[in-house]
């Protein structure tokens, strides 16, 4: 027996997304949360779990807990991982509900990533320890860079070259364009534009990378029970899960037999299938993390929509377009909404779910998989319109 | 002073683990680890990953290797590395087995070659401290 559709995402709410949000990740976390709340018609003091992420932001429980006026948490943890952690908090949301451990628990992230921490340039200094003394000192500073080699070996691996990752991020940014919520609304990209714009860390271009942003997500899970008595349709916790690969680094895992694959996207597929008692099949539509292009079509691979180094026949295809049948990403994905570390996705799959996106798909949709960082210990959400 | 970047930083530390390795590259010399059971791997740690023994040495590689994978920085990243753009950071898989991180020099970006030969320089970035970068091996018959 699993926790399998025992829990529901109740209510979700964010903020804008944009370049200079001009106030503190603490104050943006609690707009997200509030207007969960309030999409869930639950109050604050509801609240008796906080799950989070915190990589690259500093907001702790207890700022929280002063913020809204708490004072009894049951559950508090904090995922490790960078975006990796995104669905995790939902997870462990997931299992301790069912567990009866919390009765509602929010999860969110928070950043002012464009304005205050960029991820994308980094100043080293003198020194470096760790594991990292073998990469940094390198010249090997930034997430674009330690992708940018497993994408790399996957062009050489299957004899693709570039324009595969360039019509993925054409695709996204399509999507994008017409989502009046995301930063590159109205701003379509073709062909010639990708391939004309710089390489940012070769095979990368600037389209292939994920747009810095602030903004904060939210989200409330509750019981299944719960739920249904809630003012908002319940997107039912089918699945969820985390998982890792082997000789495991902070996206810089060359020492494994291939970097052609995500091990730690597959380990997280099985799982989040398991739980589910799903298969890739029955996914109707997939908000997959795309802070850079080769890590998803790694991704569509890992979670069995593809043969490996198959996936550039699938984008091709059409079917991921908003009117396929297995539409990708189409609130325009971190490529064009956002880089709300895959928060935004899982919005996205409840929206996609009540029928209330932006980029409403023209399939129905009862199931939506979530996924969140790769190159890093991940985890993976299926969510359902009903609880089957 | 660096052959091989603009700057020397950053450069780095070792633990207590890690001491033995860095201290080797002072004298040209890039050490890789072996148990007891002849498992051989990078980099510096207290157990062998493949069956856990402590019971470890340090043995020489040979410098020489294959090209795994490599990025091109076209754009500065970071201060630090933005004198040196564009560079090429590459992960190698030595003729011993291990893989490692590098950087790949006396080369242009147009001319690197995924599963290419190359071998082991060194760079002198500090008294303590020398880097290990590697660069195609010239093929023969080459001008
Ligand atoms: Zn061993």
């Amino acid at each position: 027996m699993t926790f399998r559709n025992k829990t529901a995402i109740a209510g979700i709410g964010e903020t804008e997304f944009s370049k200079n949000s001009g106030r503190s990740t603490l104050h943006m976390a609690c707009e997200a949360i509030l207007a969960a709340l309030a999409d869930a018609g639950l109050q604050p003091n509801d609240i008796d779990g906080i799950i989070k992420m915190s990589a690259n932001d500093d907001i702790q429980e207890i700022d929280l807990l002063r913020s809204l006026g708490l004072s009894n948490l049951r559950v508090f943890h904090d995922v490790p991982h960078g975006g990796g952690a995104a669905c995790g908090t939902v997870t462990g949301a997931a299992r301790a509900i069912a567990a009866g451990a919390a009765d509602v628990i929010v999860c969110f992230r928070s950043l002012n990533e464009r304005s205050e921490r960029r991820f994308g340039y980094s100043k080293v200094g003198g020194g470096v320890g760790g594991y990292m003394a073998y990469n940094i000192p390198m010249g090997f500073v930034t997430p674009a860079q330690w992708v940018a080699m497993f994408g790399q070996r996957y062009l050489h691996d299957f004899g693709w070259t570039t324009e595969e990752f360039g019509h993925l991020a054409i695709l996204i940014r399509k999507h994008a364009s017409t989502n009046p919520h995301a930063m590159m609304y109205n701003r379509e990209i073709d062909m010639e534009d990708y391939l004309n714009a710089r390489w940012i860390t070769e095979p990368l271009r600037l389209f292939d990378c994920t747009l810095d942003t602030d903004g904060a997500c939210a989200v409330v899970v509750v019981s299944a029970e719960k739920a249904k008595q809630l003012k908002s349709q319940p997107a039912y916790i089918a699945g969820a899960a985390q998982g890792t690969g082997s000789r495991t680094q902070m996206m810089t895992s060359y020492q494994r037999p291939s970097i052609s694959t995500l091990e730690e996207a597959t380990a997280t597929a099985n799982e989040v299938y398991r739980i589910a008692e799903l298969d890739p099949s029955r996914i109707d539509q997939a908000n997959l993390y795309d802070h850079f292009t080769p890590m998803v079509l790694m991704t569509l691979e890992s979670y069995g929509f593809a043969p490996r180094g198959k996936a550039p026949d699938l984008v091709r295809s059409g079917r991921l377009g908003l009117d396929g049948d297995l539409p990708l990403n189409p609130h325009g994905g971190h490529l064009g909404d956002g880089y709300l570390h895959g928060f935004s996705h899982i919005l996205e799959g409840v929206r996609q779910i009540r029928g209330t996106a932006n980029n409403q798909v023209k399939r129905s949709v009862k199931t939506t998989l979530a996924t969140s960082g790769t190159g890093v210990p991940t985890s993976a959400i299926i969510l359902s319109s009903e609880a089957y | 002073m660096s052959t091989y970047r603009k700057e020397t930083v950053p450069i780095p530390v070792p633990s207590p683990i890690t001491q033995p390795f860095w201290d080797a590259t002072k004298e040209h010399r890039l050490l890789l680890q072996t148990c007891d059971s002849g498992h051989i791997f990078y980099y510096a740690r207290s157990h062998c990953p493949n069956c856990l023994s402590s019971q470890l040495e340090w043995v020489e590689a040979s410098g020489r290797g294959k090209l795994y994978s490599y990025t091109v920085a076209w754009r500065e990243q970071s201060p630090d590395f933005a004198a040196d753009v564009p560079y090429i950071i590459a992960a190698i898989t030595l003729d011993e087995g291990p893989r490692m991180t590098s950087l790949l020099v006396e080369t242009k970006p147009e001319d690197v070659e995924i599963d290419g030969a190359v071998e082991l320089v060194w760079d002198d970035v500090s008294p303590e401290i020398s880097m290990p970068y590697f660069r195609p091996v010239a093929k023969v018959g080459a001008a």
